[in-house]
């Protein structure tokens, strides 16, 4: 499809260096789109239709003329794809369609739901307090991503799996590379096969220790793998996943709400003394922060209307979250972070059967690591221009790589 | 009087959006679906129903 015509389209995934961390897409770029369902290049060659309006992003994401099989010839892809790796990696259900995906994700439906969520907040509180102790102990100056945003996700999920976290330097270096789209595509091809072996040990560990043990991983080898109902290079790829996704996602988002409530004191004083304002301001985070900016990338399987506009089948779709969460038709003054307004329709966690599974668990986490953080440090300072922070632009999951603080 | 909400188990994704929305009618059962705890409810802000239906991801939810 490259040609002079896709030559001159904007180039995605929006990067401006150096901008406001809290704008999702620069004036510029935003200038440059020339409709609600518009053509963008992509750096892969080729390009994708972008759709950047919320009803447009929810009916595009719950329809089922779309496929979020990235195997597929012509599927939108940031970065290429990785050479002499098999088609389909086993387990990876965000990228499979209907019953095959239903089948693998339903295996983990009773893990996440709200109930069993909150019967582990006792635990993320724990391990928030931990962390808090040892960033104390140690004193200010620290760098808060590094002491606090990346630790708190990571123990947990490691918790919640059953994965050793003395091991949290290799699974956190592949986990980065793997979301970095911008990373040669064989270090990817790297970073996946060594995730896959480290977890293939731990689960064959497990597999041959009688009883697998009280967590994720090891349920899921007594419960599903021994019945016959899982492989086992099925269940490699789910727990690859739901590492990955357990770690830069809920870091990201701490580390750039912290941010961000330097602007708003009273905000950061609100979440220090009202326990149920906490929810509402969680909400609004994650709609005006919305760290998935390169948006969730589709195929059309058959011809389809979104925003007025004439999808082929084969042709690629992406939906952009991050415009959709700033839609002024659902949202009054979007562009402004407002804690006091409605702001659950957000679409930070994507839309459709694919929505985020560990919804729960990242809102559990980020009212608990806010308020107790914003409890144990009334006066935390960022010691830095956030204009110059180092960002986490070349990534799936955008965030500020540095976060320097006192207190 | 017959049921106005009804719940879609075949469809449901677990996203619990639902039982987020409002809790007095929608609940997940033990494998994390969703469950209409009170398929008529005389007392259920009509908005909040709405929402639920509209937050539902895989459009699991319809009232009538």
């Amino acid at each position: 499809m490259a040609d002079l015509a896709t030559d001159r389209l904007p180039l995605f995934p929006f990067r401006s260096p150096g901008d406001d961390p809290f704008t999702p897409v620069a004036a510029a770029d935003r200038r440059r789109l020339d409709g609600p369902v518009t053509r963008v290049r992509l750096p892969t060659g080729g390009w994708t239709w972008l759709v950047t309006r919320h009803g447009d992003v929810k009916e595009m994401l719950r329809s089922d003329a779309f496929s979020a099989d990235a195997t597929r010839p012509g599927f939108p892809l940031l970065r290429a794809p990785t050479p002499q790796t098999p088609q389909s990696t086993p387990g990876g259900f965000v990228r499979m369609d209907g019953e095959a995906h239903l089948r693998l994700r339903r295996m983990l439906t009773a893990e996440f739901m709200i109930r069993n969520i909150r019967r582990m907040e006792p635990l993320i509180a724990d391990v928030v307090d931990g962390v808090l102790d040892a960033a104390e102990a140690a004193g200010p100056p620290a760098d808060l991503v590094a002491t606090f945003a990346l630790p708190v996700p990571s123990l947990v999920i490691c918790h919640l799996l059953g994965v050793p976290y003395a091991d949290h330097a290799l699974f956190q270096r592949h986990s980065a590379t793997l979301l970095d789209h911008t990373a040669d595509p064989l270090r990817a091809r790297e970073a996946l096969l060594g995730l896959r072996a480290y977890l293939g040990n731990l689960i064959e560990a497990k597999r041959t220790s009688g009883r697998a043990g009280d967590d994720l991983l090891g349920r899921l080898v007594d419960e599903r793998v021994r019945t016959g109902e899982l492989e086992i290079d099925e269940l490699i790829g789910m727990a690859v996943l739901l590492l990955v996704a357990g770690h830069e996602t809920t870091a990201n988002m701490i580390g750039l709400s912290v941010l961000l409530l330097q602007r708003h004191p009273h905000v950061w004083q609100r979440l220090r003394d009202d326990d149920q304002a906490a929810d509402a301001v969680v909400e609004e985070l994650l709609r005006y922060l919305t760290i998935v900016r390169t948006g969730l990338p589709r195929q059309a399987i058959r011809d389809v209307e979104i925003g007025g506009r004439l999808i082929r089948a084969g042709e690629p779709v992406t939906a952009l979250l991050s415009l959709a969460n700033r839609d002024d038709e659902v949202f009054d003054d979007a562009d402004e972070f407002d804690p006091y307004r409605q702001a659950h329709q957000h679409l930070a966690f994507g839309f459709g059967v694919h929505q985020c599974i560990g919804q729960p668990l990242a809102r559990a986490e980020l009212r608990v690591a806010l308020t107790r953080l914003a409890r144990r440090f009334p006066a935390l300072t960022v010691a830095t221009d956030p204009d110059r922070l180092p960002k986490r632009d070349t990534s799936l999951v955008y965030g500020v790589a540095e976060l320097p603080v006192t207190w | 009087m017959t049921a106005r909400i009804t719940a879609d188990r075949d469809i449901c994704v677990g996203a619990g959006n639902c039982v987020l929305t409002l809790p007095r009618v929608f609940d997940q059962d033990d494998e994390g679906l969703v469950k209409v705890l009170d398929p008529d409810p005389a007392d259920a802000p009509e908005d909040l129903l709405d929402q639920a239906v509209a937050r539902c991801p895989s459009g699991a939810i319809t009232v009538r």
